[in-house]
């Protein structure tokens, strides 16, 4: 990964406008041409760089649901524990965190109803008790990281 | 709200962009749907906020983000929403929340600092602090030790809707 490559994953992050040509005018903006920006485009797909490249979608507009939930595990329970929780596909992300809460994770699911129904699956399986944190507000929405 | 045509568009791009000049175009093929069609739908699409935004999604520990820290503050209810707002101008705070306090929890201000190292992230806490008047209120920063699960993002009109950090 170049500077070349860093300006344009920076750019990219911030956005891709929707018009006929928009590699040619994001081409443009980074003093590129459209074939060089594609080509290190799709090498950065290709190598992992990138984890993918298109639209970021609100998950409550679509009518999903999302929360953050967390579990005091054990110490000598931590990878039982962590099988069980993963199986769910309804847990998209999973991190331990230095905490008596050392585990936390977000559920997704396709509606509001299952956040509730997969929080009591996850209490029956582990035998834990998980803290549900929903969002009240969101201040922000742009996870944007400097290559 | 949603047509059939808009899932359909939605299914389509879900896993990504075509890496080609036309890239709406060939989306417009696959679907039998114009470009300028495509182009419509998105762009009404973004207006209504659906489509937070189009771009790249990076791994951040290739890019050497290794330091992922959850901070959390108690604030008092009456400032919450103005420090979100204040700290979400920070460059460096990649998501900030209001969330409930709990039993044994009493953080209601939540936000994600992803930094190259530990140092450096306690240093933009520091500057948080000092910043935003939050100096002496009851908080705690919670490194990442280890990633069990990351999927990526996944929409399936049919069965499940999956995004960010909740």
């Amino acid at each position: 990964m170049d500077d070349i490559d860093r300006h344009i994953i920076n750019t990219l992050q911030a956005g891709f406008p929707v018009c006929d040509a928009p590699y040619q005018q994001v081409a443009m903006q980074l003093g590129l041409t459209e074939q060089a920006l594609i080509e290190r485009l799709q090498t950065l797909l290709n190598n992992g760089t990138l984890t993918r490249f298109g639209p970021l979608y609100h998950a409550e507009l679509m009518g999903g649901a999302l929360t953050l939930a967390a579990v005091k595990t054990p110490l000598d329970r931590l990878a039982e524990v962590t099988e069980i929780i993963n199986a769910f596909p309804e847990v998209a992300h999973n991190y331990a965190r230095n905490h008596a809460l050392n585990m936390w994770f977000v559920i997704a699911t396709e509606t509001p109803e299952e956040i509730s129904r997969t929080l009591t699956a996850i209490e029956q399986q582990t035998g834990l008790t998980v803290v549900n944190m929903p969002k009240i507000n969101e201040y922000f929405v742009g996870l944007k990281l400097e290559a | 709200m949603l047509d059939a045509r808009d899932r359909q568009l939605l299914e389509q791009i879900q896993t990504g962009l075509p890496v080609c000049p036309r890239p709406y175009a060939e989306i417009g093929t696959t679907l039998a749907m114009p470009e300028a069609e495509v182009l419509e739908r998105l762009t009404q699409l973004k207006q209504q906020g659906l489509i937070k935004r189009m771009g790249v999604i990076v791994k951040h520990h290739q890019l050497g983000y290794r330091a992922n820290a959850m901070i959390v503050w108690n604030v008092p209810d009456n400032l919450v929403k103005q420090l979100g707002r204040q700290l979400s101008q920070f460059a460096f705070v990649t998501l900030c929340y209001q969330r409930p306090r709990q039993a044994e929890w009493p953080y209601n201000l939540f936000c994600m600092i992803h930094g190259k190292d530990r140092e450096t992230v306690l240093k933009q806490l520091e500057q948080l602090n000092a910043n935003c008047d939050l100096v002496g209120l009851e908080h705690n920063i919670l490194f990442s030790r280890r990633c069990f699960k990351q999927r990526g993002a996944v929409y399936q009109p049919t069965n499940t809707t999956s995004l960010t950090h909740g």
